[in-house]
């Protein structure tokens, strides 16, 4: 029986290279459609199976967030939470925006005037994201060798800007999408 | 050993059909009773057992556990307390798989540390060391994840600070980590995926201990000489001699084991993870389990966010190319003087590596993390190849029965009778 089916293959080999011209055979084409046409497929299988993990339609549809600012007093800083993310609003006093605003840009390690951190004409309202750009802690408000922040993680410290001035951390607090909608109410998102 | 036959005797009609049909007692047999093991094995070569019973402790109180406890951002830090108030018995299994988790890490880091000692991962034994390298990650994802799971602070935090690590991969971190979290931050999806992990992981560790014994049984254990088997006397079957050992070895672990359990059965955690998980708060000061922190200290000692990433993944990489990092051709520290006292001063490093990730990260805690994680990779990238060329080894005796009985046992000054002492297997 083995010996039989030695001999039919040895047969089916000959008509294969007999019929082979130097392009090829068609069963050297059809191996390789097929396995293109398998890889294609292997890789439609496994896309729904990674992309379940992506944010789904729920969390994306998360709405922005509407806060009541005119009870944050000068000085204050309060924290509320956007998309499960802490977000911190300080009512800056004019001393820490003076302050933000003397630091030279060759001191920072992610330069960004505090201009470009805070609306023009209220630029006393620091509004950004809380969360460390390091590991993603809650820095603490108010601490830190820069009067900012300062997150207890990995000892990262953030200025009266929110603008990372020393430890691991790579870049500022980011500032998150916002308006102002009235004199009293923001918009965050 | 590879050369090893197989010496199993179906003795009645039942085991001679299943023999014929499924050899699978012969495997038994040939693996754990009759196979010949190094007659010389001291108790540091009794934690691989011990890991595989920890691995089924593991999976057996994890199973229950899972049958109690629920996935749910909202429900999970309750229904741990529910498995501690009100289920029977809950308490003793949920410490027993808390505190087994640390007592898994310390036969591994013995484990570990046996292999570095006795020169374990030399040729022809690399793809047996790379085997375990694997299997220690996968503990450490298995255990990290299964931390998450009680949703305390920590749980939260720890969560955090482990998967923002990916964020920082240039151009994709940031899509890997909203990947891997589900959303915009560590919250329900994040959670209930970790549990569903949590629950596989362990399957995957058994099946490459699967792969770890294999290898190990088809190059054999190596011993304290670091000598490789040469002839029968060098060899004892694994049942009775290594299985008693073992066993006792193991009942020793266990009771170190129960009084943690028993007695101590939070000394292992951190307080915080009491409190309910809040995404708003960060403690003031976070460190991960005790098995994590030397790797922690490395993270912090880097003041850059990708460099810090990648010396953390590095130390433990490092671990894979050991075989080819050590250039010696002596195997066991035992006959290597230099090496020796450098294995010390390492096993030191590390523990004070450990000391220094449990501290804020400040000051002179942050300079001792930079010298001691300098040091951590000198040894294997400095000081390994180098010891290998300049050391002087002591001479190795000819064979594991020799420096065991002196002389192959042929003389008469011992005080056994040689015949005996050289193959008591065959006595009775």
């Amino acid at each position: 029986m083995l010996q039989k089916d030695t001999a039919l293959s040895d047969t089916a080999l000959e008509n294969d290279t007999s019929a082979s011209g130097e392009d090829g055979t068609r069963r050297d084409f059809l191996y390789v459609t097929t396995a293109a046409f398998g890889v294609v497929a292997a890789g439609a299988a496994v896309w729904p199976l990674v992309d379940q993990m992506n944010p789904d339609a729920s969390a994306l549809a998360m709405a922005s967030t509407e806060v009541d600012i005119s009870a944050i007093e000068s000085g204050q800083s309060v924290t509320v939470k956007w998309r499960g993310k802490p977000v911190f609003i300080r009512n800056r006093t004019d001393a820490e925006v003076e302050a933000a605003k003397a630091v030279p840009m060759d001191e920072l390690k992610d330069p960004q005037t505090d201009v470009e951190r805070a609306v023009e004409g209220r630029e006393n309202l620091l509004i950004m994201v809380g969360i460390c750009t390091h590991l993603g802690c809650v820095p603490l408000g108010d601490a830190g060798d820069f009067g900012g922040w300062f997150c207890p993680c990995h000892g990262s410290h953030y200025d009266t800007a929110g603008r990372i001035r020393r430890g691991p951390a790579p870049l500022n607090l980011v500032i998150p999408p916002y308006e102002f909608m009235s004199e009293t109410s923001l918009r965050i998102g | 050993m590879s050369g090893h036959s197989s010496s199993y005797d179906p003795q009645n009609g039942v085991m001679k059909w299943l023999d014929a049909r499924l050899p699978l007692p012969r495997l038994v047999h040939d693996s754990f009773v009759s196979y010949p093991v190094p007659r010389n094995l001291n108790y540091a070569y009794t934690f691989g057992g011990m890991l595989s019973i920890m691995l089924v402790v593991q999976i057996i109180t994890g199973v229950v556990l899972a049958m109690h406890y629920v996935a749910s951002a909202d429900a999970a830090f309750n229904s741990v307390e529910h498995i501690m108030r009100d289920v029977n018995y809950g308490w003793l299994l949920r410490y027993v798989h808390t505190n087994g988790a640390s007592m898994f890490f310390i036969a591994v880091y013995v484990h570990i540390f046996r292999g570095l000692y006795y020169g374990s991962y030399k040729e022809p034994r690399e793809v047996l060391w790379i085997l375990g390298v694997v299997i220690f990650l996968l503990m450490m994802a298995t255990a990290f994840m299964g931390y998450v799971l009680p949703w305390g602070q920590m749980s939260f935090w720890g969560a955090t600070v482990i998967t923002n690590l990916f964020s920082a991969i240039p151009l994709v971190g940031e899509s890997i980590v909203t990947w891997l979290w589900g959303g915009f931050s560590v919250d329900q999806p994040t959670l209930n995926r970790f549990f569903s992990l949590h629950y596989l992981l362990p399957f995957m560790i058994a099946g490459v201990v699967i792969l770890h014994v294999w290898a190990l049984h088809v190059t054999g254990q190596t011993n304290p000489t670091g000598v490789e088997v040469k002839q029968k006397s060098d060899t004892l079957p694994f049942t009775p001699y290594a299985t008693i050992k073992d066993a006792f070895a193991l009942v020793v672990f266990f009771v170190v084991y129960a009084w943690f359990v028993f007695y101590l059965p939070n000394f292992m955690g951190h307080p915080d993870n009491y409190i309910p998980a809040n995404p708003l708060v960060t403690p003031a000061h976070i460190v991960p389990e005790w098995y994590f922190l030397p790797f922690y200290a490395i993270l912090r000692a880097v003041p850059d966010k990708l460099g810090g990433v990648l010396l953390m993944f590095g130390s433990i990489a490092v671990l894979f190319v050991l075989p080819w990092l050590d250039t010696s051709k002596v195997r066991s520290a035992s006959y290597r003087p230099t090496y020796r006292a450098f294995f010390w001063v390492f096993v030191v490093v590390a523990i004070v590596l450990g000391w220094l990730g449990s501290k804020p990260a400040e000051g002179g805690y942050v300079i001792a993390s930079r010298i001691f994680t300098a040091y951590y990779f000198a040894h294997f990238l400095i000081l390994l190849p180098l010891l290998g060329i300049f050391e002087k080894t002591k001479p190795l005796p000819g064979s594991i029965t020799e420096s065991v009985l002196g002389d192959g046992g042929s003389k008469g000054g011992s005080a056994m009778p040689s015949g005996a002492a050289a193959s008591p297997e065959t006595k009775g």
